[in-house]
């Protein structure tokens, strides 16, 4: 398969969109945005076919890209779930009841953090860091959405309207 | 006391649309900048109208502003500004606001700063997790100024090139140190650079580098425009300015609040409602997880500034409050803390890499019921050999809770080991009932 047909025309708009922001020859800059981009068009994960496309657009070693994709906790290098939902447990909101929040999603999705549904709806990630809500404690996120003050009825709510 | 609102960072934020242009135009906004394009401010006044105000970097290390802008070589050399907006540090959310309701306040902070330094490209490096809302607000922002003719090359004929662009992480702490920003901003893994060199030397692709925070650079605007003796006479000595603080946890009305620096800890908590349900106080983490914790009648007594926290034994930090009640368990409290560094340690020092994780396993222990009487020797000793010999500051960050923890709350440690894993707080629940 050629770098062209993993890579969307849309994907690749937004490499170009991110490669004009640094000086030449610094695309690497635009790695970040990149696979944002492409994780975003793939249910939210990440291929190896995908990253070595990447890293053939932009010119540089797999590894580059690799390192980027294992680094950071946005991205995910297996298949999961299509939702992505995290519940933020660090201090502010495990002192607001973050930590029998995650034992109410986890009992009502049948996962444990760090898994996904069995028919692939939700990925409940496991948060390590604070999601800078705190005043709203406790907080998730669901596909980057912010939810705040929250209470079992309004989660169950919220995960009951994904697809 | 009643102590006045939302002065200078979120000035806008009583306004129905406080992140137009617009609105922010008509609380003074850009008039400090369209100063400068108009020629009637250098450089060098810039600088030390900051240096005057007593503004200290607010992303938790409190450095003076106006003495880290001067660092950067005068030579015509491309230099960059960067501005943190990874806001990361455990219960602090207020940079977030500023992003999504005075963003233009951080544009015109960053065009006066980039002015100051001879800085003519910056980025703002947002949050991944901000992707949603803040960094939208921001770009609109951006481009609503670029479409005003406030930004860009020769800009109103001044000969003053400024050019702003977003750049958006991924998810990692770490990239809240400031050198761990500058190679995530090269697309590289965010692991903290030796220094020195310092950025100012050494910063972005090796060009000279200033990197403020979000709130340290959305309070530049109006410190030009109020006067440097305006900003530093809202707060105490050392400690010029408002602060924004994020009271969370145990209090009836959690929220960001912009207050002048210096107000005595019992004003605050007073303004969040008290402590909820009518509870005891027990501790505060005054300044974010990297801060030592203060119990409560260490933190009665202070005043929110850097003198008075320091004098305490902690630290301003990023001016996130957490508040624990007499309910809290502070062993759960520190076994959380410590997940959070050994999670987020990039992993090239050892005694980061190696230490946080010891230090999460033996409060694992202690919390499982398996704790023994030597652990809390070996979780201070882990803390000690941590301290100080890494490369950039997360390790203290890791070490300071476990210290301040075992200094203060002792007993609770020693209770759950010597009641295999009971806390005290359900021990005085028990014994109430």
């Amino acid at each position: 398969m050629s770098d062209a047909v993993v890579l969307s025309a849309h994907v690749t708009g937004e490499i170009e969109h991110w490669k004009a922001r640094f000086p030449e020859e610094r695309q690497r800059s635009a790695v970040i945005g990149a696979l944002l981009a492409v994780q975003h068009e793939n249910n939210g994960y990440l291929t190896a076919e995908q990253m070595n496309a990447v890293a053939a657009y932009l010119d540089l070693p797999t590894i580059q890209v690799y390192e980027i994709a294992t680094f950071y906790s946005m991205f995910q290098t297996k298949p999961v779930g299509r939702h992505n939902v995290a519940i933020c447990t660090n201090v502010s909101c495990m002192l607001r009841g973050a930590d029998e929040l995650v034992e109410h999603v986890e009992k009502k999705l049948g996962v444990t953090l760090g898994e996904s549904t069995a028919d692939g709806r939700i990925y409940l990630k496991r948060e390590e860091e604070c999601l800078a809500a705190c005043c709203g404690a406790p907080m998730m996120m669901v596909d980057h959405k912010y939810h705040e003050n929250l209470t079992h009825e309004r989660v169950d709510q919220i995960l009951d309207e994904l697809d | 006391m009643a102590w006045e609102q939302n002065l200078v960072c979120f000035n806008t934020f009583a306004a129905d649309e406080p992140h137009t242009l617009a609105t922010y135009e008509k609380h003074d906004g850009y008039k400090s900048w369209r100063k400068i394009l108009a020629g009637k401010m250098t450089p060098e006044q810039v600088v030390e109208i900051v240096k005057a105000s007593g503004l200290r970097g607010r992303g938790g290390a409190g450095f003076p502003t106006g003495l880290k802008w001067s660092f950067m070589p005068k030579t015509d050399a491309q230099k960059y500004l960067v501005c943190n907006s990874d806001e990361s540090e455990p219960g602090t959310s207020h940079d977030r606001e500023v992003l999504r309701y005075n963003p233009h306040a951080l544009v015109e902070g960053m065009a006066i700063a980039g002015f100051a330094m001879g800085a003519t490209i910056a980025y703002n490096y947002i949050r991944g997790e901000f992707i949603d809302e803040p960094v939208p607000r921001f770009e609109a922002a951006v481009k609503e100024a670029y479409d005003a003719g406030l930004l860009g090359t020769n800009i109103q004929d001044s000969g003053i090139d400024f050019e702003l662009y977003t750049f958006v992480g991924a998810g990692a702490y770490i990239c809240g140190e400031e050198t761990a920003l500058l190679e995530s901003l090269e697309g590289k893994p965010g692991k903290p650079r030796f220094k020195p060199p310092f950025p100012a030397n050494y910063g972005l692709y090796g060009k000279p580098t200033t990197i403020n925070n979000t709130q340290s650079l959305a309070c530049i605007p109006k410190i030009l425009d109020k006067g440097a003796a305006w900003f530093a006479a809202l707060g105490p000595e050392n400690s010029g300015g408002t602060a924004l603080f994020s009271v969370s946890g145990h209090v009836e009305k959690p929220g960001n609040y912009e207050l002048p620096m210096g107000i005595p800890f019992n004003d605050l908590l007073e303004l969040c409602g008290g402590v909820w349900g009518g509870r005891e106080l027990k501790a505060v983490i005054p300044g974010g997880s990297s801060c030592r914790v203060l119990p409560a009648d260490i933190i009665m007594d202070c005043t929110m500034d850097y003198t008075s926290l320091q004098a305490a034994g902690s630290s301003f930090g990023t001016g996130a409050v957490m508040v624990m009640d007499e309910t809290t368990c502070m062993v759960k409290v520190l076994r959380r803390i410590a997940r959070f560094y050994m999670a987020e340690s990039c992993g090239q020092c050892t005694p980061c890499r190696e230490g946080t994780g010891w230090l999460y396993r033996m409060l694992t222990r202690i919390v499982a019921g398996e704790g023994r009487k030597e652990d809390l020797d070996h979780l201070l000793d882990v803390a000690n050999k941590i301290e100080g010999h890494t490369i950039c500051a997360l390790g203290d960050a890791a070490a300071w809770p476990v210290q301040s923890f075992l200094e203060h709350f002792l007993h609770e440690f020693e209770y759950m080991i010597e009641n295999r894993g009971r806390s005290i707080v359900d021990g005085a629940a028990d014994a109430a009932a």
